[in-house]
């Protein structure tokens, strides 16, 4: 065996050593291969140092400070007012709000992200590849103009507006607006997790699964979905995190009715705007702790993902 | 009979996949389907496990012990299909997945759970992976992952298994070893089995009967030394081993190959025409001088005796290649090397003339 090759869990790495002298002597053609290879790869140890340097200075300066600033300015007038923040009815309101659209939103964007995934990855269709251009939709317009969408079509002087109007029925300054607009916005999520894993592993498995007698519910629940569920988690996580935060679109159709369609994002601009610094950052620190645990669960479930995608990536031995 | 099929025909797009083919399968019979690549094989066995659709055609039928089972799907044909990348569940246990198709029976058909924990054990004993039904399927080798994917085919007890290239994703040792393998399970438990592949040789050491596939047609059916002695067409001559094509000619009813009659090939009322002439490279002799008997003479420009037989490759005087397999006793005591003049002997020879063929 190369000096320097590991094997491990069946799939091999390889670490170089770095350091000429740990090549035992004798093997021209791995000194000559390390060697090649830590020119090529490795730096030297000042450009090294600068590199994570500067790296670290950036991170704190547009991540690390701020998220400090946070919640330091939440609790500058004491734990006293910080909680008080969260009692207010308007405040109580806009959680309340935040989620519902999002116990609203994962859910059928958790549904039809999975929906789509499977037609895009198991069948032929005219369209398809439109399909999925489609689907980044949200993430290439601006959320403002998402929500502005929604105003032109539901609002008072929309298309569907006075026609909905006559039947007393209002979206646009309502929740039913905030909560299209979040659905729109957040629907990628979890289609784009689960679509390449999916096209990845190819439906082998599912003929496999039917030839053996399993209907296609059983297939589903059996085969498909265990076979997704960690990037589906991913999605779910990456989703809820961005219906809790969506900003920009839930803004233009919102109207900020206080104790109505606020939600806390918008709670948050609206608290500051009064110069209730306090609250405004208490409330910002309640979704920036949100940041924080999706941020945790995102990193446990993404090694999950990353080992099923080699497995499906494995090519078969 | 156990299985038969009439008149199936299948296209994807413009592309003509089966061209109206018929096969019926005996009870108990491993039967290969072999062919290049395009041949319509894998179409075929899809359509018998019901994973495709055959053409709309009134006299289209597909048989399981006399039942019509073409309208049937997949789930209820009760077949066992393996598949060439094995498609084990990956995120169930080896157990798990043999017990699959047990545990997806309807209610009342479904085994008792310490029946499917005791047949599931005699399967993976059967497949020789006993000790093994906790592992999951990245754990395995290649060839453990393949024996897995068969028991979990057999434990619907299928009326019929069917591998599509089962073996082509591993290497040429395991290959073989699982291919005397697979022979002796059948051996042993004698379901009908339609296997497909390529692979020339592994139709010939498995199967009981070969079916040679071309453009969606089938070329011949017989049993692995018919095909390989007898081959009913150029295609299944060409595609089964190597040979040696001559462009020959018919003169007087018999056939003449460089001016030399060659004996046992009569074509009686054919005066004169073109003839195809095949030579496999055993069935070729390599002597020094000329002693009479009809020969021509070549050059040598290849050896290459790293095998049971020394392969050599000479070069005729209008300049055609022809491979000669020669003994390794021969190829020492006539001390041959790469530019000595010889004299080719055909032993036998098959004919085939243009638009009449035997």
């Amino acid at each position: 065996m190369v000096d320097g090759t590991e094997v491990s869990g069946g799939r091999m790495s390889v670490t170089v050593q770095s350091l000429p002298g740990a090549i035992p002597k004798g093997s021209l053609v791995e000194t000559n291969l390390a060697g090649r290879l830590r020119l090529a790869t490795d730096e030297r140890s000042w450009v090294k140092a600068l590199l994570i340097t500067s790296t670290l200075v950036f991170l704190t300066l547009v991540l690390f400070v701020p998220l400090a600033a946070i919640f330091a300015e939440a609790l500058r007038k004491g734990v006293a007012v910080y909680f008080a923040s969260f009692t207010d009815a308007h405040a109580l309101s806009a959680i309340r709000l935040t989620l519902l659209v999002a116990i609203i939103c994962v859910p059928l964007n958790l549904v039809f992200g999975l929906a789509a995934s499977w037609a895009i990855a198991k069948f032929q269709f005219p369209g398809k590849s439109m399909l999925i251009t489609l689907i980044d939709l949200p993430f290439a317009v601006s959320p403002v103009i998402s929500g502005l969408i929604f105003v032109l079509l539901f609002g008072l002087r929309g298309w569907l507006g006075p026609w909905l109007d006559s039947y007393h029925i209002q979206i646009i300054f309502a929740v039913p607006g905030v909560i299209l607009a979040t659905l729109f916005v957040t629907f990628p999520f979890v289609a784009r997790e689960v679509i390449p894993l999916m096209q990845e592993q190819g439906s082998d498995e599912e003929l496999a699964a039917v030839s053996l007698g399993a209907s296609g519910w059983q297939t589903f629940w059996r085969v498909t979905l265990p076979n997704v569920k960690w990037a589906l988690l991913y999605g779910v996580i990456l989703c809820n995190a961005r219906a809790m935060g969506e900003f920009g679109a839930v803004n233009v159709v919102s109207g900020h009715v206080r104790g109505k369609t606020n939600t806390l994002p918008l709670h948050v601009e609206i608290l500051y705007n009064e110069y209730n610094f306090a609250a405004a950052f208490a409330v910002a620190s309640l979704l920036a702790l949100l940041a924080l645990i999706t941020l945790a669960l995102k990193s446990a479930v993404e090694w999950r993902v990353r080992r099923e995608f080699e497995q499906a990536l494995e090519p078969p031995t | 009979m156990s299985i038969e099929l009439t008149h199936i025909s299948k296209a994807f797009g413009t592309y003509q996949a089966l061209r109206d083919v018929s096969l019926a399968i005996n009870d108990g019979e491993l039967v290969a389907l072999l062919g290049p690549s395009g041949s319509g094989k894998t179409t075929l066995l899809r359509i018998i496990a019901g994973l495709d659709t055959p053409a709309v055609d009134p006299r289209s039928r597909i048989r399981f012990y006399h039942e019509d089972v073409a309208s049937r799907p997949a789930a209820e044909r009760r077949v066992g299909f393996v598949f060439q990348h094995y498609a084990l569940f990956r995120h169930m246990s080896i157990f798990d997945n043999v017990a699959f198709g047990m545990r997806v029976m309807p209610r009342k058909s479904r085994p008792a759970k310490n029946e499917i924990e005791r047949r599931v054990t005699e399967l993976l004993r059967l497949v020789q992976l006993d000790g093994l039904g906790r592992r999951f399927p990245s754990q395995l080798s290649g060839g453990q992952r393949q024996r897995a994917a068969l028991a979990r085919a057999l434990a619907v007890e299928p009326r019929v298994l069917l591998l599509d290239e089962p073996f082509g994703a591993l290497d040429a040792k395991v290959r073989q070893g699982l291919r005397t393998w697979l022979r002796r399970l059948h051996d042993e438990i004698h379901v009908t089995s339609i296997l497909v592949t390529h692979d020339q040789e592994e139709a010939l050491e498995v199967a009981d009967r070969v079916v040679v596939m071309n453009q969606g047609r089938i070329e011949q059916i017989g049993t692995p030394e018919e095909v390989f002695h007898k081959p009913a067409t150029q295609f299944v001559m060409e595609f089964l081993g190597q040979v040696n094509v001559f462009r020959g000619r018919v003169q007087g009813g018999k056939a003449v190959l460089a001016g030399v009659p060659l004996e046992g090939h009569y074509f009686p009322g054919k005066e004169e025409g073109a003839a195809m002439v095949y030579m496999r490279p055993h069935e070729l002799d390599i002597k020094l001088y000329k002693n009479g008997a009809p020969s021509f003479p070549a050059k040598i420009t290849r050896i290459n005796p790293a095998g049971s037989v020394a392969k050599v490759t000479t070069r005729t005087n209008d300049g055609q290649d022809v491979l000669v397999d020669l003994s390794l006793e021969d190829y020492e005591r006539l001390n041959l090397t790469e530019g000595t003049h010889v004299h080719i002997y055909p032993k036998s020879s098959r004919v085939f003339l243009p638009e009449y063929e035997i």
